[in-house]
Protein backbone atom coordinates (compact mmCIF):
# COMPACT_ATOMS: atom_id res chain seq x y z
CA UNK A 1 0.00 0.00 0.00
CA UNK A 2 1.57 3.39 -1.03
CA UNK A 3 0.78 5.79 1.35
CA UNK A 4 -0.51 9.65 -0.15
CA UNK A 5 2.71 11.09 1.19
CA UNK A 6 4.75 8.65 -0.86
CA UNK A 7 1.80 9.37 -4.01
CA UNK A 8 2.11 13.88 -3.79
CA UNK A 9 5.69 13.17 -3.76
CA UNK A 10 5.87 11.41 -6.95
CA UNK A 11 3.25 13.90 -8.72
CA UNK A 12 5.70 16.74 -7.84
CA UNK A 13 8.31 15.24 -9.09
CA UNK A 14 6.70 14.52 -12.14
CA UNK A 15 5.37 18.49 -12.17
CA UNK A 16 8.84 18.75 -11.83
CA UNK A 17 9.21 18.19 -15.56
CA UNK A 18 6.45 20.48 -17.11
CA UNK A 19 6.68 23.80 -18.30
CA UNK A 20 4.98 26.61 -19.04
CA UNK A 21 4.07 26.83 -22.87
CA UNK A 22 5.68 30.77 -22.75
CA UNK A 23 8.86 30.06 -21.15
CA UNK A 24 10.03 26.63 -21.87
CA UNK A 25 13.54 25.38 -19.61
CA UNK A 26 11.40 26.69 -16.51
CA UNK A 27 9.12 23.99 -14.57
CA UNK A 28 5.50 25.45 -13.49
CA UNK A 29 6.73 24.72 -9.73
CA UNK A 30 9.44 26.66 -10.32
CA UNK A 31 7.80 29.45 -11.29
CA UNK A 32 5.76 29.03 -8.14
CA UNK A 33 2.45 28.23 -9.63
CA UNK A 34 1.40 24.85 -7.81
CA UNK A 35 -0.48 26.33 -4.91
CA UNK A 36 -1.22 22.34 -3.42
CA UNK A 37 -1.42 18.70 -4.16
CA UNK A 38 -4.08 16.88 -2.34
CA UNK A 39 -4.23 13.37 -3.11
CA UNK A 40 -7.21 11.40 -1.22
CA UNK A 41 -7.39 7.85 -2.62
CA UNK A 42 -6.60 7.70 -6.31
CA UNK A 43 -7.34 10.98 -6.96
CA UNK A 44 -4.80 13.73 -7.08
CA UNK A 45 -6.14 17.65 -6.55
CA UNK A 46 -3.70 19.79 -8.03
CA UNK A 47 -4.22 23.55 -6.69
CA UNK A 48 -2.75 25.62 -9.71
CA UNK A 49 -2.04 29.84 -9.75
CA UNK A 50 -2.05 31.34 -12.89
CA UNK A 51 0.29 33.48 -13.49
CA UNK A 52 -0.44 36.47 -15.55
CA UNK A 53 -3.80 37.07 -17.63
CA UNK A 54 -3.04 38.22 -20.33
CA UNK A 55 -0.75 34.31 -20.98
CA UNK A 56 -3.65 32.39 -22.75
CA UNK A 57 -1.81 28.97 -22.35
CA UNK A 58 -4.11 27.92 -19.09
CA UNK A 59 -5.87 25.34 -21.21
CA UNK A 60 -2.08 24.06 -22.38
CA UNK A 61 -0.60 23.85 -18.84
CA UNK A 62 -3.88 22.39 -17.49
CA UNK A 63 -3.71 19.92 -20.10
CA UNK A 64 0.08 18.56 -19.71
CA UNK A 65 -0.23 18.94 -15.70
CA UNK A 66 -2.80 16.15 -16.23
CA UNK A 67 -0.79 13.64 -18.11
CA UNK A 68 1.76 14.43 -15.95
CA UNK A 69 0.44 13.49 -13.06
CA UNK A 70 -1.39 10.43 -14.71
CA UNK A 71 1.86 9.12 -15.08
CA UNK A 72 2.25 8.18 -11.39
CA UNK A 73 0.93 5.05 -10.30
CA UNK A 74 -1.91 4.66 -8.20
CA UNK A 75 -3.50 7.99 -9.27
CA UNK A 76 -6.28 7.18 -11.50
CA UNK A 77 -8.11 10.97 -11.66
CA UNK A 78 -6.57 14.30 -11.71
CA UNK A 79 -8.14 17.19 -11.07
CA UNK A 80 -6.38 20.38 -12.08
CA UNK A 81 -8.14 23.37 -10.31
CA UNK A 82 -7.28 27.33 -11.02
CA UNK A 83 -7.35 29.14 -7.52
CA UNK A 84 -6.76 32.51 -7.08
CA UNK A 85 -6.40 32.77 -3.53
CA UNK A 86 -3.33 33.07 -2.92
CA UNK A 87 -2.45 35.35 -5.73
CA UNK A 88 0.40 34.24 -7.83
CA UNK A 89 3.39 36.66 -6.95
CA UNK A 90 7.08 36.77 -8.80
CA UNK A 91 8.23 36.42 -5.30
CA UNK A 92 6.89 32.43 -5.75
CA UNK A 93 9.72 31.72 -8.70
CA UNK A 94 12.12 29.71 -6.89
CA UNK A 95 16.20 30.33 -7.14
CA UNK A 96 16.35 27.35 -9.52
CA UNK A 97 13.33 28.90 -11.34
CA UNK A 98 15.24 32.39 -11.30
CA UNK A 99 18.36 30.97 -12.59
CA UNK A 100 16.58 28.80 -15.51
CA UNK A 101 14.72 32.00 -16.56
CA UNK A 102 18.37 33.42 -17.15
CA UNK A 103 19.37 30.99 -19.31
CA UNK A 104 15.84 31.13 -21.39
CA UNK A 105 17.17 35.08 -21.82
CA UNK A 106 14.91 36.70 -19.31
CA UNK A 107 15.95 38.45 -16.52
CA UNK A 108 14.28 37.37 -12.99
CA UNK A 109 12.20 40.06 -11.49
CA UNK A 110 13.94 41.86 -9.00
CA UNK A 111 12.65 40.31 -5.31
CA UNK A 112 12.57 43.50 -4.02
CA UNK A 113 10.50 45.72 -6.17
CA UNK A 114 7.98 48.19 -4.06
CA UNK A 115 5.02 48.46 -6.33
CA UNK A 116 4.58 51.43 -8.59
CA UNK A 117 8.15 51.97 -8.85
CA UNK A 118 10.55 51.59 -11.42
CA UNK A 119 12.33 48.51 -11.02
CA UNK A 120 16.10 48.07 -11.90
CA UNK A 121 17.11 44.88 -13.72
CA UNK A 122 20.41 43.86 -14.78
CA UNK A 123 21.41 42.01 -17.50
CA UNK A 124 21.10 38.38 -17.93
CA UNK A 125 24.45 37.62 -20.61
CA UNK A 126 27.05 40.46 -18.79
CA UNK A 127 25.72 40.90 -15.68
CA UNK A 128 26.20 44.87 -16.12
CA UNK A 129 23.72 47.13 -14.46
CA UNK A 130 24.16 49.48 -16.94
CA UNK A 131 20.73 48.31 -18.43
CA UNK A 132 17.85 50.56 -20.00
CA UNK A 133 14.03 49.95 -20.34
CA UNK A 134 12.54 50.28 -23.73
CA UNK A 135 9.34 48.87 -23.33
CA UNK A 136 7.18 48.00 -20.76
CA UNK A 137 5.54 45.78 -22.49
CA UNK A 138 7.14 42.88 -24.29
CA UNK A 139 6.45 40.09 -26.81
CA UNK A 140 3.99 38.80 -23.68
CA UNK A 141 2.23 40.29 -21.51
CA UNK A 142 4.61 38.98 -18.76
CA UNK A 143 8.17 40.72 -20.07
CA UNK A 144 9.81 43.57 -20.76
CA UNK A 145 12.07 44.77 -23.11
CA UNK A 146 15.47 46.44 -22.14
CA UNK A 147 18.97 46.80 -23.84
CA UNK A 148 22.09 46.64 -22.24
CA UNK A 149 24.77 49.55 -22.28
CA UNK A 150 27.70 47.68 -21.82
CA UNK A 151 27.18 44.47 -23.79
CA UNK A 152 25.09 46.14 -26.62
CA UNK A 153 22.25 43.38 -26.06
CA UNK A 154 18.64 43.87 -26.09
CA UNK A 155 17.19 41.39 -23.16
CA UNK A 156 13.75 40.99 -21.60
CA UNK A 157 12.70 40.99 -18.01
CA UNK A 158 10.18 39.09 -15.98
CA UNK A 159 8.22 42.03 -14.81
CA UNK A 160 7.80 42.12 -11.08
CA UNK A 161 3.98 41.63 -9.42
CA UNK A 162 3.31 41.62 -6.24
CA UNK A 163 0.13 41.15 -3.75
CA UNK A 164 -0.21 45.18 -3.22
CA UNK B 1 -21.73 43.08 6.91
CA UNK B 2 -22.34 39.85 5.68
CA UNK B 3 -19.88 38.65 3.38
CA UNK B 4 -20.27 35.26 0.63
CA UNK B 5 -17.87 33.12 0.15
CA UNK B 6 -18.93 31.10 -2.53
CA UNK B 7 -21.09 31.24 -5.34
CA UNK B 8 -23.31 28.81 -3.53
CA UNK B 9 -24.07 30.85 -0.63
CA UNK B 10 -24.50 33.99 -3.39
CA UNK B 11 -27.51 31.99 -5.37
CA UNK B 12 -29.34 31.72 -2.29
CA UNK B 13 -29.70 35.24 -1.78
CA UNK B 14 -32.02 36.14 -5.12
CA UNK B 15 -31.53 39.99 -4.71
CA UNK B 16 -27.70 39.69 -4.00
CA UNK B 17 -27.53 37.31 -6.66
CA UNK B 18 -28.95 39.80 -9.36
CA UNK B 19 -26.80 42.71 -8.71
CA UNK B 20 -23.80 40.61 -8.04
CA UNK B 21 -24.24 39.07 -11.43
CA UNK B 22 -24.61 42.87 -13.37
CA UNK B 23 -21.80 44.27 -11.65
CA UNK B 24 -19.87 41.75 -13.21
CA UNK B 25 -21.27 41.79 -16.40
CA UNK B 26 -20.09 45.66 -16.26
CA UNK B 27 -16.30 45.10 -15.47
CA UNK B 28 -16.13 41.80 -18.29
CA UNK B 29 -18.27 43.56 -20.90
CA UNK B 30 -16.42 46.95 -19.98
CA UNK B 31 -12.63 45.52 -20.68
CA UNK B 32 -13.60 42.65 -23.68
CA UNK B 33 -15.07 45.90 -25.16
CA UNK B 34 -12.18 48.19 -24.94
CA UNK B 35 -9.89 44.77 -25.64
CA UNK B 36 -11.56 44.53 -28.74
CA UNK B 37 -11.57 48.74 -29.86
CA UNK B 38 -7.82 48.24 -28.88
CA UNK B 39 -7.08 44.87 -31.17
CA UNK B 40 -8.30 46.90 -34.30
CA UNK B 41 -5.16 48.99 -34.03
CA UNK B 42 -2.67 46.42 -34.65
CA UNK B 43 -0.20 47.14 -37.06
CA UNK B 44 -1.70 50.68 -37.15
CA UNK B 45 0.38 52.36 -33.71
CA UNK B 46 2.19 55.11 -34.33
CA UNK B 47 5.22 52.91 -34.24
CA UNK B 48 6.11 49.16 -33.82
CA UNK B 49 6.98 49.15 -29.95
CA UNK B 50 3.44 50.76 -29.07
CA UNK B 51 2.26 48.07 -31.34
CA UNK B 52 3.65 44.98 -29.12
CA UNK B 53 3.07 47.23 -25.93
CA UNK B 54 -0.91 48.15 -26.80
CA UNK B 55 -1.49 43.97 -27.95
CA UNK B 56 -0.16 43.03 -24.99
CA UNK B 57 -1.95 45.38 -23.04
CA UNK B 58 -5.29 44.17 -24.51
CA UNK B 59 -4.86 40.33 -24.42
CA UNK B 60 -4.32 41.43 -20.69
CA UNK B 61 -7.19 42.84 -20.62
CA UNK B 62 -9.15 40.33 -22.35
CA UNK B 63 -7.89 37.96 -20.02
CA UNK B 64 -9.38 40.51 -16.82
CA UNK B 65 -12.80 39.77 -19.07
CA UNK B 66 -12.38 36.12 -19.23
CA UNK B 67 -11.96 36.39 -15.01
CA UNK B 68 -15.48 38.25 -14.44
CA UNK B 69 -17.07 35.78 -17.07
CA UNK B 70 -16.12 33.19 -15.13
CA UNK B 71 -17.27 33.90 -12.26
CA UNK B 72 -20.58 34.95 -14.02
CA UNK B 73 -20.46 30.88 -14.81
CA UNK B 74 -19.59 29.79 -11.48
CA UNK B 75 -23.31 31.76 -10.44
CA UNK B 76 -24.85 29.93 -13.80
CA UNK B 77 -25.27 32.43 -16.21
CA UNK B 78 -23.80 30.40 -18.68
CA UNK B 79 -20.42 29.04 -20.32
CA UNK B 80 -17.76 31.82 -19.91
CA UNK B 81 -17.67 31.97 -24.16
CA UNK B 82 -20.71 31.69 -24.44
CA UNK B 83 -21.36 34.73 -22.19
CA UNK B 84 -18.73 37.26 -24.52
CA UNK B 85 -19.53 36.11 -27.74
CA UNK B 86 -23.55 34.99 -27.92
CA UNK B 87 -25.36 37.45 -26.18
CA UNK B 88 -27.45 40.18 -27.78
CA UNK B 89 -26.40 43.54 -27.73
CA UNK B 90 -29.32 44.42 -25.20
CA UNK B 91 -27.97 42.03 -22.72
CA UNK B 92 -24.53 43.88 -22.98
CA UNK B 93 -23.46 46.40 -20.24
CA UNK B 94 -20.66 48.02 -21.18
CA UNK B 95 -20.84 51.54 -21.20
CA UNK B 96 -21.07 53.11 -24.47
CA UNK B 97 -17.90 54.95 -24.07
CA UNK B 98 -15.92 51.94 -24.78
CA UNK B 99 -17.94 49.96 -28.17
CA UNK B 100 -17.34 53.62 -30.09
CA UNK B 101 -15.16 52.81 -32.83
CA UNK B 102 -11.77 54.08 -33.10
CA UNK B 103 -12.54 57.10 -34.96
CA UNK B 104 -13.94 57.16 -39.21
CA UNK B 105 -13.57 54.30 -41.48
CA UNK B 106 -12.76 50.70 -40.37
CA UNK B 107 -10.07 48.41 -40.34
CA UNK B 108 -10.32 47.19 -43.49
CA UNK B 109 -10.74 50.23 -45.81
CA UNK B 110 -9.00 53.50 -44.46
CA UNK B 111 -9.33 53.30 -41.08
CA UNK B 112 -8.73 56.82 -40.09
CA UNK B 113 -8.00 56.23 -36.60
CA UNK B 114 -7.52 58.67 -33.75
CA UNK B 115 -4.44 58.06 -32.03
CA UNK B 116 -5.36 61.17 -29.19
CA UNK B 117 -8.75 59.59 -28.93
CA UNK B 118 -7.00 55.86 -28.32
CA UNK B 119 -4.98 57.43 -25.26
CA UNK B 120 -7.39 59.53 -23.45
CA UNK B 121 -9.98 56.95 -23.47
CA UNK B 122 -7.85 54.26 -22.43
CA UNK B 123 -5.94 56.24 -19.50
CA UNK B 124 -9.52 58.05 -18.23
CA UNK B 125 -10.68 54.37 -18.55
CA UNK B 126 -8.07 52.66 -16.79
CA UNK B 127 -7.70 55.05 -13.94
CA UNK B 128 -11.46 54.41 -13.01
CA UNK B 129 -10.78 50.58 -13.31
CA UNK B 130 -8.18 50.83 -10.73
CA UNK B 131 -10.53 53.06 -8.33
CA UNK B 132 -13.36 50.20 -9.11
CA UNK B 133 -10.88 47.37 -8.08
CA UNK B 134 -9.69 48.85 -5.34
CA UNK B 135 -13.23 49.07 -3.65
CA UNK B 136 -13.67 45.46 -4.34
CA UNK B 137 -10.70 44.55 -2.68
CA UNK B 138 -13.32 44.65 0.29
CA UNK B 139 -16.28 43.60 -1.74
CA UNK B 140 -19.04 41.43 0.35
CA UNK B 141 -18.43 38.73 -2.62
CA UNK B 142 -15.05 36.82 -1.54
CA UNK B 143 -14.59 35.61 -5.08
CA UNK B 144 -14.70 39.01 -6.22
CA UNK B 145 -12.24 40.20 -3.90
CA UNK B 146 -9.47 37.90 -5.08
CA UNK B 147 -10.08 38.72 -8.76
CA UNK B 148 -9.74 42.30 -8.31
CA UNK B 149 -6.49 41.87 -6.36
CA UNK B 150 -5.63 39.53 -9.38
CA UNK B 151 -5.99 42.32 -11.62
CA UNK B 152 -5.20 45.16 -10.16
CA UNK B 153 -1.52 44.14 -10.30
CA UNK B 154 -1.71 44.03 -13.95
CA UNK B 155 -3.91 47.26 -14.25
CA UNK B 156 -0.70 49.10 -12.73
CA UNK B 157 1.10 48.51 -15.63
CA UNK B 158 -1.49 49.74 -17.57
CA UNK B 159 -1.54 52.55 -16.00
CA UNK B 160 2.15 53.61 -16.59
CA UNK B 161 1.99 53.21 -19.99
CA UNK B 162 -1.75 55.51 -20.91
CA UNK B 163 0.18 58.04 -18.10
CA UNK B 164 3.53 58.44 -19.99
CA UNK B 165 1.62 59.15 -23.49
CA UNK B 166 -1.03 61.47 -22.19
CA UNK B 167 1.62 63.41 -20.30
CA UNK B 168 4.03 63.14 -23.55
CA UNK B 169 1.07 64.11 -26.24
CA UNK B 170 -0.58 66.73 -23.64
CA UNK B 171 3.39 68.57 -23.44
CA UNK B 172 3.82 68.51 -27.06
CA UNK B 173 3.11 70.46 -29.78
CA UNK B 174 0.77 72.81 -30.09
CA UNK B 175 -1.16 70.32 -33.04
CA UNK B 176 -0.73 67.25 -30.47
CA UNK B 177 -2.29 69.62 -27.27
CA UNK B 178 -5.20 70.56 -29.75
CA UNK B 179 -5.74 67.14 -30.55
CA UNK B 180 -5.84 65.33 -27.08
CA UNK B 181 -8.07 68.42 -25.92
CA UNK B 182 -10.69 67.46 -28.61
CA UNK B 183 -10.40 63.68 -27.67
CA UNK B 184 -10.89 64.61 -23.95
CA UNK B 185 -14.14 66.02 -24.97
CA UNK B 186 -15.17 63.66 -26.60
CA UNK B 187 -14.15 60.96 -24.03
CA UNK B 188 -15.92 63.21 -21.75
CA UNK B 189 -19.42 63.37 -23.20
CA UNK B 190 -19.83 59.73 -22.29
CA UNK B 191 -17.68 59.05 -19.62
CA UNK B 192 -20.61 59.49 -17.22
CA UNK B 193 -21.40 55.96 -18.04
CA UNK B 194 -18.12 54.58 -17.37
CA UNK B 195 -18.73 55.60 -13.76
CA UNK B 196 -22.31 54.70 -13.31
CA UNK B 197 -23.00 51.34 -11.75
CA UNK B 198 -26.71 51.34 -13.19
CA UNK B 199 -30.08 50.58 -12.05
CA UNK B 200 -29.17 48.21 -9.50
CA UNK B 201 -26.34 50.39 -7.99
CA UNK B 202 -28.25 50.82 -5.12
CA UNK B 203 -28.71 46.92 -3.95
CA UNK B 204 -25.04 46.64 -4.96
CA UNK B 205 -23.59 49.55 -2.34
CA UNK B 206 -25.91 48.25 0.34
CA UNK B 207 -24.75 44.62 0.06
CA UNK B 208 -21.19 45.61 0.03
CA UNK B 209 -20.79 44.25 -3.71
CA UNK B 210 -18.72 47.68 -4.63
CA UNK B 211 -19.02 51.35 -2.68
CA UNK B 212 -21.88 53.39 -3.90
CA UNK B 213 -21.15 55.47 -7.11
CA UNK B 214 -20.94 58.64 -6.00
CA UNK B 215 -17.81 57.89 -3.86
CA UNK B 216 -16.18 56.00 -6.79
CA UNK B 217 -17.12 59.42 -9.12
CA UNK B 218 -15.61 61.72 -6.77
CA UNK B 219 -12.54 59.56 -6.19
CA UNK B 220 -12.15 59.53 -10.22
CA UNK B 221 -13.36 63.57 -10.66
CA UNK B 222 -10.77 64.18 -8.04
CA UNK B 223 -7.73 62.14 -9.89
CA UNK B 224 -8.49 63.86 -12.54
CA UNK B 225 -8.84 67.37 -10.98
CA UNK B 226 -4.85 66.94 -10.41
CA UNK B 227 -4.01 65.34 -13.79
CA UNK B 228 -5.55 68.41 -15.15
CA UNK B 229 -4.09 70.93 -13.04
CA UNK B 230 -0.75 69.59 -13.52
CA UNK B 231 -1.17 69.64 -17.61
CA UNK B 232 -2.35 73.60 -17.21
CA UNK B 233 -5.89 72.24 -18.12
CA UNK B 234 -9.13 72.84 -16.55
CA UNK B 235 -12.12 70.28 -15.13
CA UNK B 236 -15.25 71.81 -17.00
CA UNK B 237 -18.73 70.79 -15.91
CA UNK B 238 -19.18 67.24 -14.57
CA UNK B 239 -18.58 64.49 -17.61
CA UNK B 240 -21.41 63.65 -19.71
CA UNK B 241 -23.62 60.48 -20.52
CA UNK B 242 -25.37 61.83 -23.97
CA UNK B 243 -25.79 57.90 -25.76
CA UNK B 244 -27.52 56.78 -22.86
CA UNK B 245 -26.59 54.44 -19.96
CA UNK B 246 -25.21 50.79 -20.87
CA UNK B 247 -25.52 49.96 -17.94
CA UNK B 248 -29.06 49.39 -18.19
CA UNK B 249 -28.78 47.87 -21.90
CA UNK B 250 -28.75 51.35 -23.72
CA UNK B 251 -26.28 50.92 -26.91
CA UNK B 252 -25.45 53.13 -29.98
CA UNK B 253 -26.20 50.63 -33.23
CA UNK B 254 -21.98 50.73 -33.03
CA UNK B 255 -22.19 47.46 -30.28
CA UNK B 256 -24.12 45.53 -32.53
CA UNK B 257 -21.32 46.06 -35.69
CA UNK B 258 -18.26 45.36 -33.01
CA UNK B 259 -20.26 42.09 -31.72
CA UNK B 260 -20.92 41.08 -34.92
CA UNK B 261 -17.29 41.02 -36.12
CA UNK B 262 -16.64 39.92 -32.54
CA UNK B 263 -18.37 36.61 -32.70
CA UNK B 264 -18.17 35.81 -36.60
CA UNK B 265 -15.73 33.20 -35.86
CA UNK B 266 -17.33 31.70 -32.56
CA UNK B 267 -21.40 31.76 -34.03
CA UNK B 268 -20.55 29.28 -36.52
CA UNK B 269 -18.48 27.05 -34.65
CA UNK B 270 -19.41 27.28 -31.46
CA UNK B 271 -17.74 23.77 -30.78
CA UNK B 272 -14.68 25.19 -32.19
CA UNK B 273 -11.57 25.64 -30.02
CA UNK B 274 -9.84 28.80 -31.27
ZN1 LIG C 1 25.02 43.02 -20.91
Amino acid sequence: MITSDRLKETVYRELKKVEDPEITSVSILDLGMVDDVIVQEKEAVIQVLPTFSGCPALDLIKKRIEEAALKVGGVETVNVQFVYDPPWTTDRITEEGREQLKQFGIAPPPSDHIDGEPWHVDCPYCGSTYTTMENIFGPTACRSILYCKSCKNPFEAMKPVANL
Amino acid sequence: MRTYETAEEALESPEYNEALTELLFQLADDDFLLAYRGSEWLGLAPHIEEDVAFSSINQDMMGHATLYYKRLEELGEGKADDLSHLRSPEKFRNAVLLELPNGTGNYLEKPNYDWAFAVVRNYFYTLAKKIKLESLKTSSYVPLQHTARKVLMEVNYHLMHWETWFNQLIQSTEEAHKRMKNAIDQVWEEFMGVLSTGDKGDVMARSGIIEDEETIKKRWISKVESVFTQSGLHLKEKPQMKSGNGRNGEHTPTLESALDTLSEVYRKAPAQGW
